[in-house]
């Protein structure tokens, strides 16, 4: 009874949902506040993604006459539960994840690839012309940085020879010398999130002086605001996951571990940042022919080099 | 909407990347445009018109709100052209005031151009980092002015407003800042790779056509046509003060975007001829409230191109017609052209390279549909709109305002 | 030329990152800061006015208007400016023979009724 109240606690409070809610908050301050400080600009307050989110809880939501209204409520929904779901796999608090079996690094992936099914879907049952367009392109870019990023998340798997995120990041931990090899696939790793979580220079999906945001163009309201916190929902899970992946290096103590995590974080989302502002948006055969022509090889070349390594070693 | 595996857009007349109302109907095959219907029209002010039931002096300043940007262009052409009319001369130093502030004015566009464009394709840090800039041209301009934007220098006969030492040091310190950044702008211009992605081919009107279609200002001079009034006929100080014709041969949005930034450089040193030059002298001289009846062409180089304004005077102190020749009514001929055959992501941005100015080229126009035309007076027109609203159930007449 | 390549202003946009903002956060108190120059409320001195109207007849929106409260022996002039009129021109300043219109720097008007924007100077 003791330990489902304990996993009910993990899963809803902390490290789970609530975490996640709140972390998502911060970083998305900070990223605003990176971002316009990078700009010469004052940034917003603090408490601005909670006033934004409050706000647009606030609001009417209205729904198009010819959209699907079943899909257009859900979809906010799924994306949400999908990053939500996806969280309690990724180690936050140490080296352990809240749930984790050998395999879970696969199911984190399929998880992190409904947002943007969600916000295809969205779009297309939206029935708007720009909703549509910005839909087609989010499925496009999807198939573009999905190989690259399944790729080079898989190769560490090659040397340590597990597929749980929990196990992998001990495995590193305990052999710190071994993620410098992965540099590469942390490299394509990088960008491919950034692609995904269509920030600037891939944020070609929702271009807005292109076609107004995109696939989300008709959202409002509650609505909108659940898309919005799945998107920043995505940018923590998103960086926790290449932290327990790519920067696996603990201290041991569960505290100065989730110190060290959040600084991990704030520097993998300073990078993310300083690529958000330093780029002009790409066209989306851009981002194709940019997605399989460098981001995949490296990935490639990764995945070789680790065999390599993984035969010399006799790991 | 749905036709074949065609589709159209509208963009407009409210979409994020007009700054003005304007239509463009985009048809796309794919994210291919194969086909562009532009409708301008939505932000007729009735200028002309007005500027005929109003004195000279008042007519100043609605010609310097013909546009926001190129205030001090259009101004300059009126003045000239009433100076011309009325058979005065204006003193040395008004005309290189005047050209100050023009050339100054030409940095601010730009600067306001650059940003623009950056956030068109998506750059909003170079957005920030070009409008940040502007204000220091702004706060010169406000100061040597008096406004921000609409600054008022210019009166008929020579200007209101003048340079004094301290200001010119201002100026100076402040164009030394300038040209760094405009370095680190054409350094960036030329390596930013995701920027060359965006801006090179695209939008592209060739030599012959920049000529075919009549295109000004960067337009034309990034095709290679060497086309720019300070030169070709000079007006006012431009007689004396050396300027260099910036042109580029890429012919599409990229060469616009060097000859922009280059012309920023080229106005820098003209702004520092003229401060070292500055005659000494009266400011301006006494014209009459009547001008003598004639009438006049004026042509004046804007930052968007060249300004055209005739000036009819029946010998009243109000003028018989006013018509004003934005640059952007020159270049919106071309626009089709430049848009077929591109992207759907090139749209904003080709639509933004020619810096249009929507309000400054409305004027009156009769759409014709077939052979039949539709005209309405203005009761018609209200009636029009009181009958179209009562099929709607909506009874405007009864509405309480 | 420098070799081409993505993320040129990533450097300066970290230096950025450590450099005083360029914008400031409005307070919403008082006038902001504007040039010495910058054209504001219009000051009128009706003791060296002689109500020629030649401001009311340059004024291009007719925001503008000089009357006399008094009587014609015993003169009490006011200048009335619509401030939802002015275009801050100054063309009246400019106009006037006597100098009795002048310009200072306080550009703070907003009113939350239309009739408050008409104010005597």
């Amino acid at each position: 009874m003791i330990s489902f109240l304990k996993m009910l606690l993990a899963a809803f409070i902390f490290p789970g949902f609530l975490f996640l809610s709140v972390y998502s908050l911060v970083l998305d301050f900070i990223d605003r506040k990176l971002y316009a400080r990078m700009q010469n600009r004052v940034g917003p307050p603090w408490y601005q993604p909670v006033a934004d989110f409050f706000k647009l809880i606030g609001k009417k939501t209205l729904i198009p006459v010819e959209a699907n209204k079943m899909m257009f409520r859900i979809m906010p929904l799924v994306s949400l539960a999908a990053v939500a779901a996806a969280f309690l796999y990724v180690p936050v608090l140490g080296q352990d994840a809240v749930f984790s079996f050998d395999g879970d690094l696969i199911i984190v992936l399929y998880f992190l690839t409904v947002p943007p099914i969600a916000a295809f879907l969205a779009g297309w049952y939206s029935r708007g012309v720009y909703a549509t367009i910005g839909a087609t392109r989010i499925l496009t870019q999807l198939f573009v940085y999905e190989v690259p990023l399944f790729i080079s998340l898989l190769a560490p798997t090659l040397i340590a020879g597990t597929w749980s995120i929990s196990e992998l990041t001990a495995f590193y931990a305990a052999h710190p010398l071994y993620a410098l090899i992965n540099l590469p696939a942390a490299f394509a790793a990088l960008i491919s999130f950034q692609c995904k979580l269509e920030r600037a220079p891939f944020d070609t999906p929702e271009a807005e002086t292109e076609i107004v945001s995109g696939a989300l163009v008709e959202y409002g309201g509650r609505l909108l605001a659940f898309f919005k916190m799945a998107h920043s929902c995505e940018l923590v899970l998103v960086i926790s996951l290449f932290s327990a992946v790519f920067l696996p290096f603990m201290t041991g103590y569960v505290f100065a571990d989730f110190l060290l995590y959040i600084v991990k974080t704030l520097v993998i989302l300073l990078l993310l940042t300083l690529m958000r502002v330093s780029m002009a948006r790409l066209k989306i055969n851009n981002v194709v022919s940019f997605c399989w022509k460098v981001l995949a090889p490296v990935a490639l070349f990764q995945v070789v080099l680790n065999l390599v390594i993984r035969g010399s070693l006799q790991i | 909407m749905h036709s074949d595996n065609r589709i159209t857009i509208p963009i407009g007349p409210q979409h994020p990347s007009l700054d003005e109302p304007g239509r463009f109907d985009i048809t796309l095959e794919g994210e291919k445009v194969v086909n562009a219907v532009i409708g301008v029209g939505y932000n007729h002010r009735g200028l002309e018109k007005t500027c005929e039931s109003k004195t000279y002096v008042q007519n100043l300043y609605i010609i310097e709100r013909v546009c926001g940007i190129c205030s001090h262009a259009h101004g300059t052409a009126f003045c000239m052209a009433i100076e011309q009319l009325a058979g005065v001369t204006i003193p040395k130093r008004a005309e290189y005031i005047r050209a100050v502030v023009a050339e100054l004015e030409r940095l601010h566009s730009h600067l306001l151009w650059l940003g623009v464009a950056c956030h068109e394709i998506g750059f909003d840090t170079m957005f920030m980092y070009t409008w940040r800039n502007r204000e220091k041209v702004l706060d010169i301009l406000a100061d040597l002015g008096g406004n921000r934007v609409n600054y008022g220098v210019n009166t008929i006969g020579g200007v209101r407003r003048d340079i004094d030492a301290d200001m010119v040091e201002t100026i100076r310190k402040a164009l030394d800042a300038l040209e760094e950044e405009t370095k680190h702008y054409v350094e960036i211009a030329y390596t930013e790779t995701t920027l060359i992605s965006r801006l090179k081919g695209v939008g592209v009107l060739s030599h012959e056509d920049a000529i075919r279609y009549g295109a000004v200002g960067p337009v034309a001079r990034a095709a290679g046509i060497a086309h720019d009034v300070r030169v070709d006929e000079p007006y006012g100080a431009y007689k004396e003060i050396p300027v260099k014709v910036i042109t580029d041969t890429h012919a599409d949005v990229y060469g616009r975007t060097v000859v922009r930034i280059l012309e920023m450089q080229e106005s820098i040193n003209i702004i520092r001829f003229c401060l070292d030059n500055l005659p000494d002298g009266p400011l301006s001289v006494r014209v009459p409230r009547r001008i003598p009846a004639g009438e006049t062409i004026i042509r004046v180089e804007a930052p968007r191109g060249e300004n055209i304004h005739y000036l009819r005077s029946n010998g009243s102190d109000i003028p018989d017609r006013v018509r004003v020749r934005a640059p952007t009514e020159a270049n919106w001929h071309g626009m089709k052209h430049m848009l077929e055959g591109g992207y759907l992501a090139d749209v904003p941005i080709t639509i933004a390279a020619i810096d249009p100015c929507y309000s400054c080229t409305d004027r009156a126009i009769v759409v014709k549909s077939g052979a039949k035309t539709d005209c309405y007076d203005w009761r018609g027109l209200r009636q029009y709109g009181i009958d179209w609203y009562k099929k709607r159930g909506i009874d405007v007449t009864a509405l309480k305002v | 030329m420098n070799k081409t390549g993505p993320g040129k202003i990533a450097l300066t946009a970290l230096k950025t990152l450590f450099k005083k903002p360029a914008t400031t956060e409005y307070t919403g108190k008082g006038s902001p800061e504007v040039e010495k120059h910058y054209r504001g409320r219009i000051l009128y001195d009706p003791t060296t006015c002689v109500a020629c109207g030649l401001c009311m007849r340059d004024c291009p929106t007719g925001a503008i208007q000089i009357i006399n409260e008094g009587t014609k022996e015993d003169k009490k002039l006011v200048a009335i400016l619509n401030v939802g009129k002015c275009i801050f021109c100054c063309q009246c300043v400019d106009s006037c023979n006597k100098n009795s219109l002048s310009y200072s720097q306080d550009i703070d008007f907003a009113m939350t009724k239309k009739e408050d924007l008409i104010i005597k100077l």
